[in-house]
């Protein structure tokens, strides 16, 4: 138990060592999670729209205004001829463009249907969909809005609607995507910066020599791995509560379920990053290769194949297995339904365990491979 | 100049005999591009539906499946009970579903009004508002059939106003299409960024740092130098991440080579003298990694608008965008590369980039000297 104290004094001391390390540590995170609360939004709004308006009508004008009124559309420009558009929609100044034809008022006046065309950049493919979406039930309702004049004016009663279609969203109804993405990027963060640490932690000493000092003391590797692992544990933990307080009083993103249950699976999850980070760190030779080996092949399939940003329900059938290897999927699910859903063991035990079997694998992965090297 | 190859050539010897280093630099990105290209997309597909169906006559069943046929919907569930479509929306196992109420049939076939409720679950609000679409339209258009009847007399028709969508440069809203030139842009920054924020820190490390100070070279050539060797090595792993993209997933390229080199070349510039830069300010290997992640790993994925909008964020994190050379190569490269643009169109672009790339690799100049001096 001494020794296990020395190891982890000795790797305090050396953390200390550099000034950077405290504002990496500390302040890094909780810059990073507002700046990426802010930014990791999905939702579709303002989005540039061009008006080519043919017809210069009063009818055409109050289409425009209901484009304008939306918050889903800001206009972007108008022109008068559908050739002028391609240099809006090549340089982004525009995602649509909405042509109204010349015979727009002459149509909706002499009763024929009015065509409307819609051009859209497709380039980004998702935003654009949804945008057409907003466009498409726009149009939708100021359709019907005159269908129902047009009845009304020959002397028929509105129909009601046959089957009314009421719609309601759980969890998050306001479909407010923070409340979606910050508990993800919670756990990205954790994930990136533990490992990080602790991957340099026992590869240092290789590189740097002293690693053969620590072989000739009475150390055993489960005391050296332990003990490394330990001190960033502490941060880590310190972390974890720097970012969960960020994401509740200044994103107000409601914690539904237990804070202590949050609080204890958020240190199993860290035994998953640091045991991962000590395992790189016992794989490699140099540092480089210990980041290198760390950001391509452990940090970024995490963060592609986790659910964080990508629908795991999406990925091809090949590709889901794998991403139960994934320990940020399964803590992704736990803060998750924690804070938005605020359920508890009895659900998310499964995660909860599979989280625990994966930190003690690499852990006791790196204690054994941390044999060959100190022999 | 003959200086900076000097000092490239002795860099390069020292990566060729890391293996492993060499390797992962010049083969990850392509094996990259193929798990996350055929991996990620964001077509929604096959959402997970239960189904109750309280009423259970011909019309109820006939909406059903006018879900099922949708092809948005797999029905994975019938259950009975509210009670049931709670555990399994807790679980995940469905993310939708359609409550039917006793009497739909009765009602439609008398003409009286009626309603059906779905349920989504929101967590992920663009699944969500996508899913929320899909079910208005299925509704409204089962709907539309029992309201023909009635609106058959009316002037003109019900149709006054139609919307004839056409979608430019991705007809068929293909997200690989969107997504390929986002990832291409990623690798290469953690690429370029990654290889080079160890490569003065190292030095610092070991000692060699001071054999280089009392060599005859200035800062900026052993900079310059520096980034030479990873230069080459990323420039040829990009171009093996759009050859493989061109043949894989038949990423267009419309614009000309000669324009998307030249963006390429420009962005790795600027990303290797980020890593330099962060070398140079970093006192240990530890650090500057932190720094490098930090810096780059987020930034681009969050911040360049290679999965979220800039549109729709706040304004003041737009501001921020501005400094994320991601950005604008991404502006440059589905510029070349879907809508076939022009020098024109994106030369602001590329001199932001050019600009970028002139400042980090100064700046990193600059502070080396302030430490040698």
């Amino acid at each position: 138990m001494r020794r296990l104290w020395y190891v982890m004094w000795k790797e305090l001391l050396e953390l200390r060592q550099d000034p950077r390390l405290f504002s990496i540590i500390f302040i890094a995170p909780v810059i990073q999670l507002t700046l990426l609360g802010y930014a990791a939004t999905t939702d579709v709004k303002d989005v540039p729209l061009l008006i080519v308006d043919q017809d210069r009508s009063p009818a055409s004008r109050q289409l425009i205004s209901r484009f304008d009124a939306s918050p889903y559309f800001s206009i972007a420009g108008t022109v008068g001829n559908v050739n002028d558009v391609d240099p809006w929609l090549e340089r982004g100044k525009a995602w649509l463009a909405l042509t109204i034809p010349a015979d727009y008022h002459e149509a909706i006046d002499g009763g024929r249907p009015a065509t409307l065309q819609m051009i859209a950049d497709g380039t980004d493919s998702s935003s654009t969909g949804i945008a057409m979406g907003y466009a498409a039930s726009l149009v939708n309702a100021y359709n019907q809005e005159l269908a129902r004049q047009r009845m009304l004016a020959a002397g028929h009663d509105a129909p009601p609607t046959a089957i009314e279609a009421r719609i309601r969203v759980w969890f998050n109804p306001e479909l407010e995507s923070r409340y979606f993405m910050i508990p993800g990027i919670v756990a990205l963060l954790l994930l990136v910066i533990t490992t990080n640490l602790s991957s340099m932690a026992v590869v240092r000493e290789k590189e740097l020599g002293t690693l053969e000092q620590l072989n000739v003391t009475p150390i055993t590797r489960w005391q050296l791995i332990v003990g490394k692992l330990l001190p960033y544990a502490v941060i880590g933990l310190i972390d974890v509560v720097l970012v969960i307080t960020v994401a509740l009083l200044w994103f107000r993103i409601p914690l539904l379920g237990s804070p202590v249950l949050l609080f204890v699976t958020s240190g199993i999850y860290l035994l998953t990053t640091l045991g991962l980070g000590l395992f790189i760190s016992t794989i490699s030779d140099t540092q480089q290769q210990a980041m290198m080996t760390g950001t391509f092949f452990f940090l970024t399939p995490m963060l592609y194949l986790s659910g964080f940003i990508f629908p795991i329900e999406n990925m091809p059938a090949v590709i889901q297995p794998v991403t139960y290897l994934i320990p940020l999927r399964y803590f992704i699910v736990i803060v998750r339904g924690i804070f938005l859903k605020g359920i508890g063991w009895s659900v998310l035990w499964p995660q909860i365990v599979a989280l625990l079997a994966w930190g003690i694998a690499i852990v006791g992965l790196a204690v054994a491979r941390s044999r060959k090297t100190l022999n | 100049m003959r200086k900076a190859l000097a000092v490239g050539i002795k860099e390069f010897r020292q990566i060729r005999r890391d293996r492993r280093t060499l390797m992962i630099l010049l083969f990850i990105p392509v094996f990259f591009l193929l798990l996350y290209g055929y991996a990620l997309n964001f077509d929604i597909k096959h959402v997970r539906l239960a189904v109750e169906d309280r009423d259970y006559t011909p019309q109820s069943r006939r909406l059903v499946s006018a879900f099922v046929n949708s092809t948005y919907f797999d029905q994975v569930a019938s259950v009975t009970t509210d009670a049931e479509v709670n555990a399994l929306m807790d679980r995940d196992q469905i993310r939708a579903a359609l409550i039917i109420p006793q009497g739909l049939g009765r009602d439609l076939t008398r003409g009286v009004p009626t309603a059906v409720e779905v349920l989504i679950n929101g967590e992920n609000s663009t699944t969500a508002a996508t899913v929320l679409g899909y079910a208005q339209t299925i509704i409204a258009s089962e709907s539309a059939q029992y309201e023909m009847l009635g609106r058959a007399r009316i002037p003109g028709g019900t149709t006054v106003v139609k919307l004839e969508p056409r979608v430019w440069y991705n007809p068929e809203l293909r997200s690989t299409l969107f997504l390929v030139p986002g990832l291409l842009a990623y690798i290469a920054m953690i690429t370029a960024v990654v290889s080079t924020a160890l490569a003065v820190v190292r030095e610092k490390e070991r000692g060699t740092v001071e054999q280089v100070r009392m060599a005859p070279i200035g800062t900026l050539p052993f900079i310059v130098g520096k980034s030479l060797p990873y230069f080459v090595i990323s420039f040829v792993a990009a171009i093996g991440v759009i050859v493989a993209s061109m043949v894989l997933f038949d990423l267009p390229v419309r614009g000309s080579v000669a324009l998307l080199l030249l963006s390429l070349g420009l962005f790795l510039s600027g990303a290797l003298g980020m890593g330099l830069l962060i070398s140079a300010i970093a006192e240990s290997q530890q650090v500057a990694f932190q720094m490098a992640l930090l810096s780059s790993f987020l930034p681009t994925i969050m911040l360049s608008g290679f999965i979220y909008p800039i549109s729709s964020m706040p304004l003041a994190l737009q501001v921020i965008t501005y400094i994320v050379p991601a950005r604008y190569f991404l502006v440059a490269l589905r510029g070349v590369l879907l809508k076939g643009v022009g020098f024109a169109v994106i030369a602001p672009q590329l001199g932001a980039l050019a600009i970028f790339a002139t400042l980090v690799m100064l700046l990193a100049a600059r502070k080396l000297k302030q430490e040698w001096a």
